[in-house]
């Protein structure tokens, strides 16, 4: 197969997909100003399964948003593959969601007008990859979820959790070299939840994807390479799995 | 699950939407929320039938004077039709022109007020599209694409209407001397203008709310819950 894939050759070179610089961030909310992130540095390495846990309000939905380029932060700087999306114009940031980035949401957002098929060949038409072969990916795609033979169902056809899995399968479409999922399994009953989990965690493994993602899930630890806490707009701790294992042990038997 | 994704060949640093794609987009958007489409299309059907109403009536009546029908002509004075004395040509009056005028006025706002509330419907969706990737210029188009499929069904719709019921409402008032001396090119002409006015007051409708929706930030679009 000929072809020169720029984004992998960067991969290889720099270690570091994701790195995330003093990011500090404010909102004003009439005369107060509420700090949500006050400096934040995180460095996430290619292939990594990136947990990042805390409360409600902690800012790691802010945080999430700055490393998808869904928000700027006030100061600091988010470099996706040393490239600072803050610099990118409009059509810049449009390619980079749509070939770099995967987004998997909390509510799904699953496009309620198209079939689960369309859905996932969206963005490869956005990407301009020819009718035909978008929809060959696309059916494989929907394959590897399970959910081959519904794939001209529309979304309210689906529940949610395979309107989930339908949103992982989009997530894919481009090949994209980071997963970004808000609370994946936020809506999701148990058994669903744990089905999605471990969907991202085998295409972590199989596909060398980076996927970051914000939850407060605790059976996210378990397959987690590392687990990032955030409190309070700060960092508290970072912890790889090995300590997790042993800090969290009864969670991981469970 | 063993599957390796067969790695397409995407061409680099590209974000498209062809067009015969926003095409179908829109057509597939306006067919799954079809009475809200509906309600939008209602408001352009009645005002353009309105208009072309009042423009094949003026027709009928030109026709009615070239015919110098003694019996229509007298129905015409009696029932207030103001004629013109010497033998010029008949023109739709002043009062009928500010009617028309305000209803297609009425009809716009209409238009906006359904609009903004269908944008805001699709907060959800506009964002989601960003986030994979679309550009402002897509949601742009793809609302305009479904106003101007709105505004050709609707407007087509409306000037039929009102063309059928002006010639038949004076064939009943005036016997058949009404359809006889009728210039069926004006009749013609006057439904293609309808049309054109149709496109045109749901473009002007969708354009605000278009771009709105347009220019939002897909965080934006993502907090506006459904």
């Amino acid at each position: 197969m000929k072809e020169v894939n720029i984004e992998e050759l960067n991969m290889e070179n720099l270690n570091n997909i994701v790195r995330v610089s003093r990011v500090k961030k404010n909102f004003n909310l009439g005369k107060t100003q509420v700090h949500v992130l006050k400096g934040i540095d995180l460095e996430i390495k290619t292939g990594e399964y990136i947990s990042i846990m805390g409360p409600s309000g902690s800012g790691k939905t802010t945080l999430f948003n700055m490393i998808g380029g869904l928000d700027k932060p006030s100061s600091g700087s988010v470099f996706i593959d040393e490239i600072d999306i803050s610099q990118l114009d409009a059509y810049e940031l449009a390619w980079l969601r749509c070939r770099k980035i995967g987004y998997i949401f909390q509510t799904f957002n699953i496009i309620q007008v198209m079939t689960a098929l369309e859905n996932v060949t969206l963005p490869m038409i956005f990407a301009g990859v020819p009718d035909d072969e978008a929809h060959e990916k696309g059916m494989e795609l929907l394959d590897i979820v399970g959910l081959k033979d519904r794939f001209q169902h529309k979304p309210f056809e689906l529940s949610g959790g395979q309107q989930q899995r339908v949103a992982v399968a989009r997530s894919l479409a481009n090949d994209p070299a980071i997963i970004l999922a808000d609370e994946p399994t936020g809506n999701l009953d148990l058994t669903t939840g744990d089905e999605i989990i471990k969907l991202l965690k085998l295409l972590s493994k199989e596909k060398g994807v980076t996927i970051i993602s914000a939850t407060h899930d605790l059976k996210m630890i378990n397959v987690s390479d590392r687990v990032v806490w955030i409190s309070d707009g700060k960092i508290e701790k970072i912890e790889n799995r090995d300590e997790l294992s042993i800090s969290l042990g009864q969670i991981g038997d469970k | 699950m063993e599957q390796i994704i067969k790695k397409i060949n995407i061409p680099q640093k590209q974000v498209v939407l062809p067009f015969v794609k926003s095409v179908e987009i829109a057509v597939k958007s306006i067919k799954s929320r079809f009475f809200r489409s509906l309600i939008t299309t209602m408001s352009l059907i009645l005002a353009i039938s309105f208009y072309s109403y009042i423009k094949t009536n003026s027709t009928v009546i030109s026709g009615i004077l070239v015919s110098q029908n003694k019996i229509a002509m007298e129905k015409l004075s009696t029932q207030g039709y103001e004629l013109p004395v010497n033998g010029g040509e008949y023109t739709t009056s002043p009062k009928e022109r500010w009617i028309l005028f305000l209803s297609l006025l009425v009809c716009v706002v209409g238009i906006v007020n359904t609009q903004l509330m269908a944008v805001a419907d699709r907060f959800r969706e506009i964002g989601t599209m960003k986030c994979l990737g679309a550009l402002d210029r897509f949601i742009l188009r793809l609302f305009l694409i479904e106003a101007m499929l709105q505004g050709i069904i609707g407007a087509g719709l409306g000037a039929f209407a009102g063309a059928v019921i002006a010639l038949l409402g004076s064939f009943i008032k005036f016997g058949s001397v009404a359809i006889e001396f009728v210039n069926v090119n004006d009749i013609i002409i006057s439904i293609v203008i309808s049309i054109c006015l149709g496109c045109f007051l749901s473009i002007i409708g969708v354009l605000y709310p278009a771009l709105l929706a347009a220019r939002m930030q897909p965080i934006e679009a993502m907090r506006g819950r459904d």
